[in-house]
């Protein structure tokens, strides 16, 4: 039997899972949609990634990260549970040990991580407003009716791009609306959209970071061509895109997940697994805590939010 | 009976209480209740939006306070918009209808002994004087020991042997001093105290990680209105230092400055207001003493310390030290601060390792 080790990255819109070998080289992959129930897209995930997986690999040790890392790692009882930030960067890292900044574009945030000598050095994350990430492109392709895989073709057969004010989110969609009923190309509006995304990312999150090359671009938004394409032509730099960018930050914790094993094996079989969790509030004081409380197979394991530590 | 109330900040309701409560023999000292998440949902409904989050929360309590029937309320001042918190509180409270006084005891950041005065008869025009210096006296000595034991915990809290022993043992202290009448008696139990935290068993590595925690003073000293930082970084076994304490601001502060400016003055000319030019030069000593990272932390909207933000920014690049910079809100996720936090403490032990 051979040993292999997965990572699972739970994200907003997506979430992704990977098992690579002792050699940190993929086995296989997947890649689906979190459609706001973590636990169904996990479970999903892993039948995927059953049917994928060579019969010799025996997977010695899981890892989560991503924002729902907390709930699937109790799941799963993972080993490892981290935050996005550092499992992106273990997971560049394994594969570019030169770079210097890492720019990631998710679903719900966008992060900058400036790295020297293989350490990171310092890293931010974008804090209040949802403009220029994953979502906010998803949600105004669906407004103009594309797919949003195919937003990068469109953006590069443009000319001229409008121009788009992204300083929020809001804002940005009332003028998108205002160009386009003005008559602008569909292409002009999706690479002006394209353009205000890398305009906002580093206007907001990389504001007064020096962004030196080698410099890759990930997360889910750097599947998009137009904002590639956009990167590369503000920042006069080259712009490495990783054909497993998407897939970084599960890389990242199978990595960890590896240096952490407990010795014990792991299934993928959750079919049969009841994995629960009750919301409630508490009224013991004024706080009113939300409290949520996570049941597997009917057992409580643990129960979150409470800001006492009565539970 | 006049009912006299304070908004909280950290533990100095236990000083405050004991001050007025001995000052004022004809008045009842009302104590408010705890900050909960019910407090800054008050402060929030009545403040102006982009107000400092400390007004909310002191406006919240200030509320919860009148609701057990407050006659006047105490609001401190400082060098920045916290000086005008006191009449424009009052204003809301007004409007609100209810009726209430609030006094600003220091204003402009300098303890004025003629207007204290002054305000003090406001309360009770027959006060004694002597009384009131006597037990100030004691009330300083108070909030000095405090800052002592409290310096003493967040240096030794995270290697704790058995865990909430600080705790448990802090909690002790702080009834024991509420129940203090003279300065004899004060400075036993402090020495009592002292001895038993000195006595905690703790296990401290030398390569531990070292953190400065600088910023705007309210955040820095109310818990509530930092998400209980310094306990989740006393989790991750990380030594803590931080400045600002009520003693250092009452007694240190003014001294200090001169000797903050010349330390700094590569990095700023002219005072910024409130404590944005002491943090320039704190975060100037971190990155000099060997401190592995330092946290910046402000309430939103506050003017002073966005001015020193860029300069520690510079001053942190310059020694190649990482800062992680939060600024609180009345709406602030609270997963989104512990993601941070996890990945800066995740960079410290990377970088250490190295």
């Amino acid at each position: 039997m051979k040993e292999c080790y997965l990572g699972i990255d739970i994200g907003s819109i997506s979430t992704k899972g990977v098992i690579i070998d002792n050699d940190n080289n993929i086995i296989t992959s997947a890649y689906i949609w979190t459609e706001g129930n973590p636990v169904e897209a996990v479970k999903n995930l892993l039948e995927i990634l059953k049917t994928k997986l060579p019969k010799e690999y025996q997977i010695k040790s899981i890892g989560t990260t991503g924002s729902a890392r907390k709930l699937i790692g109790l799941m799963l009882k993972a080993s490892v549970v981290k935050n996005e930030i550092t499992a992106h960067a273990i997971g560049t890292l394994t594969f570019y040990p030169n770079v210097r900044t890492i720019l990631e574009i998710g679903g719900q945030d966008s992060k900058i991580i400036l790295i020297k000598n293989g350490i990171i050095q310092n890293y931010a994350m974008n804090t209040l407003c949802a403009a220029g990430t994953g979502s906010f492109l998803s949600s105004q392709a669906k407004r103009l009716g594309i797919d949003v895989e195919k937003f990068g073709d469109y953006a590069l057969k443009s000319q001229n791009p409008v121009k788009i004010a992204a300083r929020c989110t809001v804002f940005a969609e009332s003028d998108l609306v205002h160009k386009a009923q003005v008559g602008y190309a569909k292409e002009d509006i999706i690479a002006g959209l394209c353009k205000s995304v890398v305009l906002n990312y580093l206007n907001n999150v990389g504001k007064g970071k020096k962004i030196i090359s080698p410099i890759i671009f990930q997360g889910g938004v750097s599947k998009n061509k137009g904002v590639v394409k956009y990167f590369k032509e503000i920042l006069k730099e080259d712009i490495i895109v990783d054909e497993n960018s998407h897939l970084m930050g599960a890389i990242g914790i199978a990595v960890l997940a590896k240096k952490n094993k407990t010795g014990s094996t792991y299934s993928l079989e959750l079919k049969n697994l009841k994995f629960q969790t009750k919301a409630f509030e508490c009224h013991r004081c004024s706080n009113s805590c939300e409290l949520l409380k996570i049941y597997r197979n009917n057992e409580l394991v643990d129960s979150w939010g409470s800001k006492c530590g009565k539970y | 009976m006049t009912k006299i109330a304070f908004p909280h900040m950290g533990d100095y309701y236990i000083p405050a209480n004991f001050l007025l409560s001995h000052i004022f023999k004809n008045t009842e000292v009302i104590k408010a209740p705890k900050i909960t998440s019910k407090t800054i949902e008050l402060g929030t409904k009545y403040s102006p939006e982009f107000i400092c989050t400390p007004f909310k929360y002191t406006l919240g309590t200030m509320i919860e306070c009148l609701e057990k029937n407050a006659d006047i309320l105490i609001q401190m001042g400082g060098g920045c918009r916290y000086g005008y918190y006191a009449p424009l509180q009052e204003e809301i409270l007004k409007n609100l209808g209810y009726k209430c006084k609030v006094l600003n005891l220091v204003s402009e950041g300098e303890p004025n002994l003629k207007r204290i005065n002054k305000l003090l008869k406001k309360i009770d025009p027959k006060y004694s004087k002597i009384k009131a210096l006597y037990y100030s006296f004691i009330t300083f000595k108070m909030v000095k020991y405090m800052d002592i034991i409290d310096n003493y915990i967040r240096e030794n809290i995270g290697f704790e042997i058995e865990k909430g022993s600080f705790e448990n043992l802090k909690n002790q202290m702080l009834v024991t001093f509420s129940h203090i009448k003279n300065y004899r008696e004060l400075k036993r139990t402090y020495k009592r105290y002292l001895n038993k935290f000195h006595k905690i068993k703790v296990h401290k590595p030398d390569n531990r990680l070292k953190i400065g925690i600088i910023g705007e003073l309210y955040t820095i000293m109310e818990p509530f209105s930092n998400y209980y930082l310094e306990k989740q970084l006393a989790q991750y076994h990380i030594e803590i230092k931080r400045f600002t304490n009520v003693h250092y601001l009452l007694f240190e502060k003014a001294k200090k400055y001169k000797k903050y400016q010349k330390y700094s003055k590569d990095y700023f000319t002219y005072n910024m207001g409130a404590d944005a030019a002491d943090n320039i030069a704190r975060c100037k000593y971190l990155c000099e003493n060997g401190y592995d990272g330092i946290i910046h932390i402000k309430s939103s909207f506050c003017t002073p310390e966005i001015g020193a933000m860029p300069i520690i920014n510079k001053i942190a690049s310059t020694y190649q030290k990482p800062v992680l910079f939060f600024s609180f809100d009345s709406a602030t996720s609270e997963t989104g601060i512990k993601t941070r936090l996890e990945a800066f403490y995740d960079m410290l032990e990377m970088r250490k390792e190295k």
